[in-house]
């Protein structure tokens, strides 16, 4: 590990945990505009970060210990997958102890954990979460696994690092395999993240409610590194697409000037990123929750169609 | 004696082994003698033949990369004596099951009961009976031995299943068992006539040294597919497997589920990849598909189940699947001369052989103390253990991830190496079979995302939220021994999960044994990540994962306690502010698993009994029942029925018929002779 | 230069599939001829690319045909249709979406594997687009097969048409003017007969079902 590797990496971690609110606070800005609302201040979730971190913590009676650790273990997991998507920098002494495939089991360890959390207490709302945390998970993980196998197939690697470096290197190579990998991936993290159509991030509808329901007993700390968490999970996939489809800027070379010239990069993309996801966001409706396996389903085929492309036509 | 110090001399491990294995029927034998005193057969009985197991599991280890040995036992029949080999291949399944029955016997030592059904000092005759029958299985070198053995496993477990043989449920569930077992030992038996090629010599060294012709080839494997497929639960024969597992007791299942299941594989492994050479391409493609099928059926219905051991039996289905799929592509490859990448398939189908008895094993022996201390099985009237037993519910969480898939556990490491094989298929030559490629990694990973989804399921509803039943609140937690027997299980999930790279390593003596090709020095460069074929290509570390995560928690959690504080207040939950809640409220088993069978619905044979708005008392049942059963089994069934009813025709009743029988009998064998 | 075009032609094809495999899944017949409206702009950016690459100046011809046919023309009649009918509503399918997409798959392999040794023989900048073509082609079919409203399966139809004309243009770079022409005519006459029998269908049975016309054949 070279000390550059050292800084690089405590650096992206950072940038991550950083920005992460901001970003989120970033999407419902555009999304109020866009829906002809006034929008909340940009720095409005690190402020209500700030509030329930100071907030005491109300925990059900007959809650076990597992619901208290929860929101730790999420957020331990969202902040090392931020920490092993490469953002800045290829070079990153953490990316060799996950590669795309521990990546997505990292996801899904994380939401194991909060669906058993979900369900810990014995409301009639979490466990109801957390079926259907469940039913979006076992369709999302694996048609995220084949968007990221169509990168891998492509670079011939699942380290993430090289699959990066590979198609950054690319030659005005167009890999039509990717526009397939584009739309499924932009399905799937609609779905994975609660954002419309298939979950509203605002909406606390009984009925409804997805991601809202699974953390409906969370308060106080514990909900506040819940919600970092998931604003770090906006931050991963983000990060994810950004590097699979548009991975131009990040620094390859052992420079810190590349690695300081990355992070405005980084901002920019992500802020584009940010605006196309409201954008998404407002042009589409919630659909009936029997709709959405159909809905992942597709993503999921479109995917393997990407894969399949990747193999007939080479590319 | 004498005999014995050649043994030790020429075969020294073979010979530790074999001496664990007459250590295993003594202790069985103490228990006939001691046959009603309860105390010392659970004390003292079964936590010996626990350090005998480990003794075993050693013992195979230090064989792994050992030299085959053989030897010769003059038991059985005269001048028919009984030739045993050990080699990795034998080594490596001799290590699994010593390593599983360690922490299953142990289990067992604080489990079995006073008086239930059979009395406790046959039961463990049968158990270690069991268990040494397994462990010649595997060490068996002639088809005489083998069959034997296999046989005395069939038997001893069918023994072990029907324990309580007073419910008529499970009397059934055994009848079926047995009868599954002695079709496909048919099959095997076959098999094994047409490796020995009318050369008369039943011993596995003469099977390797004939050269088949593919016709014949091919018959043996199909033959050996089907008969060791009866055995392992792939479908179509899978239908004993969710009955005989819920039947039998905890440690039993255990047994059956973790081991015996890869006595089967072990089986397989040995006909298509040692005595027939190397595999024909087909044969791949057929254990992939039947693996992918078995294993995405074994899931979802897994995944609907409201019985908690019928939902592990039908986990185990799917898990023999994922290895059968491992082991169709490692003989794909091998076929097509791919060795490197067929040495990884093998070496993920191996990984998952130890995980799979490791986390199974845990997870059975937790619903046995599940089932002790609430009398429960139906997952509709369990909830909220954590709470009451807090040993069981925290042990098999962990077997609980490592069955979901999650890194950084057991079973995340073979799924990963499985993937990572498909991943690195270079082009086959056959074009057909590279575009298949992508759709079989796809359907793993919907497998693997599937099994979390069953393992959310079986761990919420039995072990969080609130009681369903009133009786639950006096549950007891396991006692001392179980609680050990489950800890050793524990930590065979977390050591898989977190050495692969020593463990792997260790493999490939086998890999090479049977592929001729070794990962273990692309491994032993980097003992902190596992690296396959090289680092800019995949790595995973798990332990720096887990020290990853884990990292990030305890720093998070000292900054919020520094920076801001601890408080926390208990009240009663928010529910969205309802004014009361009943365990009742809560998803019930029929309820979680309601989306997998409205997505999978063409699956199920579903019978529904939905409540209409004016009820008055309102009833909702939903049954599922098997389509093999309705389109296979019945159907075969009414057949046999009714040719045994021709056949019955024969039965007239009169001593003179009868011995007309004998007589017409008698001459038509004379004149065969004469012929 | 021609790796890139290779690679271009080869993105189109992909894009091409991915309509496709768009329109399989769409059950709004308004999207539906959105994405028609796509396919043929996908159909004449590729047109033209091959034209550039093989210099034939009547391929922009018949690209600027497409872009006034497919792209401005027919969907603009067929959004009339659909307004006058008042067929705006989602459309059921006979079988369900994700099952009819795993067909696709296969169809898809199939098609490849068809098209394999034809592709082997041919020179042209990109191989791969012929089976891409037929994969198309195939799809469309599905779609018509699996689609129980008159419009979508007339849509169907088309985007079969734009398929065929795809693999013309890529694997032959085109054929003869005077073929397009006469195809474009026989779409824009297929266009009108099919709008006749919508209407005719729907004054006969108040609907576009054409499970209706099940009711026509003699018992």
């Amino acid at each position: 590990m070279t000390f550059l590797g050292a800084i690089s990496q405590l650096l992206a971690i950072t940038a991550a945990l950083l920005l992460a609110p901001l970003l989120m606070g970033w999407v419902n800005q555009w999304r109020a505009w866009m829906q002809n609302r006034s929008a909340p201040s940009l720095l409005q979730p690190y402020r209500m970060l700030h509030k329930l971190f100071h907030k005491e913590s109300v925990v059900a009676e007959h809650a076990t210990p597992l619901f208290r650790v929860v929101p730790y273990i999420v957020f331990g997991a969202m902040t090392l997958a931020c920490g092993i998507v490469p953002t800045l920098s290829t070079e990153l002494p953490l990316a060799p102890a996950a590669d795309a495939i521990a990546l997505v089991g990292l996801f899904a360890l994380a939401r194991v954990f909060i669906s058993l959390a979900a369900m810990d207490i014995g409301t009639s709302f979490g466990t109801l979460g957390a079926r259907r945390e469940m039913l979006i998970g076992f369709l999302a993980e694996p048609a995220l696994l084949m968007v990221l196998f169509t990168a891998s197939l492509i670079s011939t690697s699942t380290s993430l690092t090289t699959i990066v470096e590979t198609l950054a290197h690319r030659e005005l190579a167009i890999y039509p395999s990717l526009a397939f990998a584009g739309v499924a991936f932009t399905m799937v993290s609609l779905a994975e993240n609660a954002r419309v159509p298939v979950d509203n991030p605002t909406t606390h509808l009984e009925l409804t409610m997805i991601h809202e329901a699974l953390i409906l007993e969370y308060s106080g700390r514990h909900l506040a590194l819940i919600e970092w968490a998931a604003s770090l999970k906006l931050f991963a996939y983000s990060c994810i697409g950004l590097a699979l489809f548009f991975p131009w800027g990040v620094a390859e070379a052992q420079s810190p000037l590349a690695l300081l010239l990355a992070l405005p990069v980084l901002v920019i993309k992500l802020a584009i990123g940010g605006i196309v996801l409201a954008l998404l966001e407002t042009i589409n409706a919630k659909m009936r929750i029997f709709r959405v396996p159909e809905f992942l389903a597709t993503a999921f085929l479109l995917a393997v169609i990407g894969m399949l492309v990747r193999i007939l036509l080479g590319g | 004696m004498d005999a014995s110090a050649t043994l030790a001399a020429t075969a020294p491990h073979l010979g530790l082994a074999l001496a664990v294995v007459l250590a295993w029927l003594l202790i069985g034998l103490l228990g006939l003698v001691a046959i009603r005193s309860f105390e010392f057969i659970s004390k003292v009985l079964f936590p010996a033949g626990s350090i005998v197991s480990l003794c075993l599991a050693v013992v195979a280890f230090a064989a792994l990369p050992a030299q085959p040995e053989t030897a010769q036992l003059p038991l059985g029949l005269p001048g028919l004596p009984f030739h045993f080999r050990l080699d990795a291949l034998s080594a490596y399944f001799l290590f699994v099951i010593g390593a599983a029955a360690t922490g299953i016997s142990l289990f067992a030592s604080g489990y079995f009961r006073r008086g239930e059904g059979t009395p406790p000092g046959i039961l463990c005759f049968e158990y270690h009976l069991f268990l040494a029958s397994m462990a010649l299985v595997v060490l068996a070198d002639d088809a005489y031995c083998f069959m034997v053995m296999w046989e005395s496993m069939a038997l001893s477990s069918f023994f072990l299943v029907t324990a309580n043989h007073r419910v008529a449920e499970i009397r059934r569930a055994g009848y079926l068992y047995l009868l599954v077992a002695h079709i496909g030992a048919i099959g095997i038996l076959l098999c094994f006539g047409v490796l020995q090629a009318n050369t008369g010599d039943y011993s596995f060294a003469n099977m390797r040294a004939q050269q088949l012709g593919p016709f014949w080839a091919s018959a043996g494997f199909l033959l050996a597919l089907f008969g060791f497929g009866a055995k392992a639960g792939v479908v179509p024969l899978h239908v004993w497997l969710p009955e005989a597992h819920p039947a039998a007791p905890s440690p039993v299942s255990a047994l059956m589920s973790g081991v015996m299941l890869k006595t089967a594989i072990y089986g397989l492994l040995r006909v298509s990849f040692d005595l027939l050479h190397a595999p024909l391409w087909w044969w791949g493609l057929i254990l992939l598909a039947l693996g992918l099928v078995t294993a995405l059926f074994g899931v979802v219905y897994a995944a609907a189940q409201v019985d908690m051991k019928r939902l592990l039996a039908y986990s185990s289905i799917e898990n023999i699947g994922l290895l059968l799929a491992g082991m169709g592509l490692a003989a794909l490859f091998t076929a097509y001369g791919i060795r490197s990448v067929a040495a990884l398939a093998l070496t993920a189908t191996l990984y998952h052989v130890a995980s799979h008895a490791f986390f199974k094993a845990l997870l059975f022996v937790g619903t046995g103390a599940v089932l002790h201390a609430t009398a429960e099985r139906s997952l509709g009237k369990l909830g909220g253990l954590l709470r009451f037993m807090p040993w069981v519910g925290w042990l098999s969480l962990v077997g609980v991830l490592a069955s979901a898939g999650l890194p950084p556990l057991g079973g995340f490491v073979s799924e990963w190496l499985l993937l990572q094989s498909f991943l690195f298929t270079p082009d086959l030559p056959n074009s057909f079979l590279n575009m298949l490629i992508p759709a079989v990694a796809a359907l793993i990973a919907l497998i693997a995302a599937l099994a979390g989804y069953t393992m959310v399921k079986f761990y919420g509803i039995i072990f969080l939220g609130q009681p369903r039943e009133e009786k639950l609140a006096e549950a007891h937690d396991a006692s001392a021994l179980e609680r050990a027997g489950m800890l050793w299980l524990a930590a065979g999930c977390l050591a898989l999960g977190l050495l692969p790279v020593q463990f792997a390593g260790a493999l490939s003596a086998i890999t090479e044994q049977l592929t001729g090709v070794g990962l273990g020095a692309t491994l032993a460069a980097n003992a902190w990540l596992l690296v396959p074929m090289d680092v800019a290509r995949a790595s995973y570390g798990p332990v720096i994962f887990l020290v990853g995560v884990a990292l990030c928690c305890l720093l998070a959690y000292v900054l919020v306690r520094r920076f801001y504080h601890g408080r926390l207040r208990r009240a009663p939950p928010w529910d969205c502010g309802f004014p009361f809640q009943t365990a009742r409220m809560q998803d019930s088993a029929e309820g979680f698993g309601q989306p997998i069978r409205q997505i999978f619905e063409p699956f199920f044979r579903m019978e529904r009994e939905l409540p209409t708005a004016s009820d008055t008392a309102p009833r909702y049942r939903v049954t599922l029942a098997d389509h093999f059963w309705h389109w296979v089994y019945l159907p075969v069934a009414r057949l046999v029925t009714r040719f045994a009813q021709a056949i019955a025709w024969l039965q007239q009743g009169r001593i003179a018929v009868y011995l007309l029988y004998s007589f017409v009998t008698l001459v038509a064998v004379l004149m065969l002779v004469r012929a | 230069m021609q790796g890139m075009f290779g690679q271009l032609i080869n993105l189109f094809a992909s894009v091409l599939l991915l309509l496709s495999f768009a329109m399989l899944a769409q059950r709004r017949v308004v999207t539906l001829i959105d994405l028609f409206m796509l396919q043929g702009a996908t159909l004449v950016a590729a047109t033209t690319v091959v034209g550039v690459v093989t210099h034939q100046p009547h391929l922009y011809l018949s690209a600027a045909l497409t872009l006034l046919l497919k792209v401005a023309l027919i969907p603009w009649l067929l959004h009339r249709v659909i307004r006058q009918l008042n067929v705006r509503w989602d459309v059921e399918t006979l079988i369900n979406i994700p099952t009819t997409l795993l067909l696709g798959i296969v169809l898809v392999i199939f098609a490849f594997n068809l098209a394999l040794p034809i592709s082997q023989l041919s020179s042209s900048v990109a191989r791969g687009t012929l089976g891409i073509a037929l994969a198309g082609v195939l799809l469309s079919f599905l779609m018509m097969i699996t689609r129980s409203k008159a419009v979508s399966q007339v849509i169907g139809f088309l985007s079969m048409e734009n398929c065929l004309f795809f693999a013309a243009t890529s694997a032959t770079y085109g054929m003869p003017l005077v073929v397009e022409l006469g195809i474009a005519l026989d779409v824009l006459v297929g266009i009108l007969i099919l709008g006749v029998f919508m209407f005719q269908l729907r004054e006969r049975f108040d609907s576009l079902d054409i499970r209706h016309i099940e009711k026509l054949k003699e018992d």
